[in-house]
Formats: C-alpha cells, structure tokens, sequence
C-alpha cells in the first residue's frame, strides 16, 4: 500500500533535482526550468498531506502556489526578453558585469 | 494494486522526465520534458483525490506555463547548444555538501521531534500505533471541526474545494487575483517595448515614405 511517506519521498527527490538544477545551470531560462521543477515538488508533497490528513488546506496551498509560479512566469520571461535584447545571451557569466 | 502500478510507473518517469530537464543542453528539449513530467505529476493529483488541482495542473502549468515558455522561444536561439563552463569542482562539492546537509536537518527536525514526543507518549502507556492512529484522528477532527474535510461523502472534490475557496480563503483569492494582473501588466509592458515596430515587414520602405514626404 502507498502511504504518506512514499509520496514525500518522492517530492523529496524531485525537489532535490531542482536543487542541483539551480546550483549547476548557468543558463538563466535553465534556472527558470529548474525552479518550475522545486515549485511541482512542494506542490505533490502538499497533495499527499491534504489527502492523508483529510484536509482541503494543502490543496489551497498548492492552487496559490501554482498561482504565484504563473505569474511569476510572465514577469520573469518579460525580464528575459529585455536581457536577450540588450546582451544578445543569456548566461549568467556573461550578465555579470559587477565584478570588483 | 492498480495504485502501487501508476504510483511507481508515474514517479520513474517524472524523475527521470526531470532528470533531462536539469541535465539536457537543449532548451528545447528541457521545455518538453518538464511539459511531459507536468503531464503526470497531474496524475499524481488524480491518484490522491485531488481532482480539481490535476485538471488546474493541466490547464494552467502545461497549458498556459508551458504556451508561454515556447512563445519566448521565438525571442531567444532555442536550437543552439547551451555552452556552459563550470566553475570549481571544489566549490560545486562544497555547496552540494551545504545544502544536502541542510536539506537532511530541515527533514529530520520534525521526525525528530516526532520520536520524543512519541517517547513520552510511550512512557504514559500508549502504544506507538495507538499514538499515531489518535495524530490523524485529531487532525481529521481539527477539519472536520472547521469544515475542510478532503472528502466527504455526496460531495465531490471540486465543490467543496469551491466552497472553501469562496468562504475561508476569498481574501487570498482575491489577493492572488490582483497580482495576476499586476504581473500580466508587467509581462505586456516588458515583452512589448518597441513592438509597434515589426519584425517581418521590412521597416526601410516606412523610412523612405517619411523621407520622400520630408523632402516635399
């Protein structure tokens, strides 16, 4: 039988790929990818607690959550496009122009 | 049984459809991935009862998310490899450490502070399944208490997840409505400056009309 624990297991896993995603990508439109896959791991770990403690709270939870991902989406690809526009890259090193 | 099926079937394929993601050098292919692990992270909602957030998944994360990622990809170079060099072993091993270390302590805190209290609760003479069966109990009555049951019989997931939603959390609905706009504002203004100018039509032949009109 699949209890609790299989589920945040699961999410923990995932969660953590998007951990490594994070740390190692360079590439600021693979950072935004990476924090999509952090946002649907808290998303399943909330599902599963909302379904084993019979509560509907999680799953508000998790409709906010995924409200805040969509708009933050549209702000941070808006931002992306005027960077593209002005440094004709995307990588974070080549952004970098505070260097001391 | 058909649960444990879909439940291993759906979590091999997310983690390995995220594994491409974060590891892939293709932008394309990374965006596909992860729209294909939405799909069935949706699934995961299905399984837990969690029906209107599986139909939400799908419609708003790999319908509109995904919509809008692959618009932008008209903006950048989606075909070419991604270069990236990375920077010191050293310090990917230490920030890797960091953050495992981190990750552990933040999961084992609860667990931990479960175990005492489940110590206690053994020293007062209560078996460990009697504590926990009476944990859910109290929750399941702390819900029932205020009305936001998960499931209930007659009732089906999407409405009382209406109620809910139109009752206790109206003002979070409302708030989160508000910035939506503000960031669908934010998203036009951004993405749109100088988009009066086309792309396509060659802008020259503009310049001439003006330029011969100058002249006159």
């Amino acid at each position: 039988m699949i209890g609790l624990s299989h589920y945040l297991i699961v999410s923990a896993i995932i969660f953590s790929i998007g951990l490594v995603g994070v740390l190692r990508r360079r590439n600021l439109l693979m950072l935004f990818f990476a924090t999509e896959v952090m946002l649907n791991a808290v998303n399943i770990a909330f599902a599963a607690i909302s379904h084993y403690y019979n509560d509907l709270t999680g799953q508000m939870f998790a409709f906010f959550i995924i409200a805040i991902a969509a708009s933050e989406v549209a702000v941070g690809l808006g931002i992306l496009i005027v960077l593209f526009k002005k440094h004709g890259s995307l990588d974070l090193d080549d952004l970098a122009s505070m260097r001391g | 049984m058909y649960e444990i099926v879909a439940f291993y079937l759906f979590s091999a394929l997310t983690i390995g459809l995220f594994l491409v993601t974060v590891m892939s050098k293709n932008i394309l292919y990374a965006m596909t991935s992860l729209a294909a692990a939405m799909v069935l992270i949706s699934g995961f909602f299905f399984m837990l009862g969690a029906d209107f957030l599986g139909v939400v998944q799908l419609i708003v994360y790999v319908g509109a998310i995904m919509a809008l990622y692959s618009f932008a990809m008209m903006f950048f170079d989606a075909t070419r490899d991604i270069k990236e060099k990375n920077t010191s072993n050293a310090l990917v091993f230490l920030l890797g450490g960091l953050s495992a270390l981190v990750l552990v302590l933040m999961f084992a805190a609860p667990i931990m502070s479960d175990n005492l209290n489940t110590a206690n609760m053994l020293i007062n003479g209560m078996s460990y399944s009697e504590f926990i069966d009476g944990n859910i109990s109290k929750y399941a009555q702390y819900a029932l208490d205020n009305g936001i049951q998960a499931s209930v019989e007659g009732i089906g997931n999407a409405q009382s997840v209406g109620v809910i939603l139109f009752t206790k959390y109206l003002v979070p609905f409302e708030v989160a409505a508000v910035m939506l706009l503000v960031a669908m504002i934010a998203g036009i203004i951004l993405a749109g400056k100088k988009m009066d100018n086309s792309l396509t039509k060659d802008a020259s032949i503009d310049d001439e009309i003006l330029v011969v009109k100058d002249e006159k």
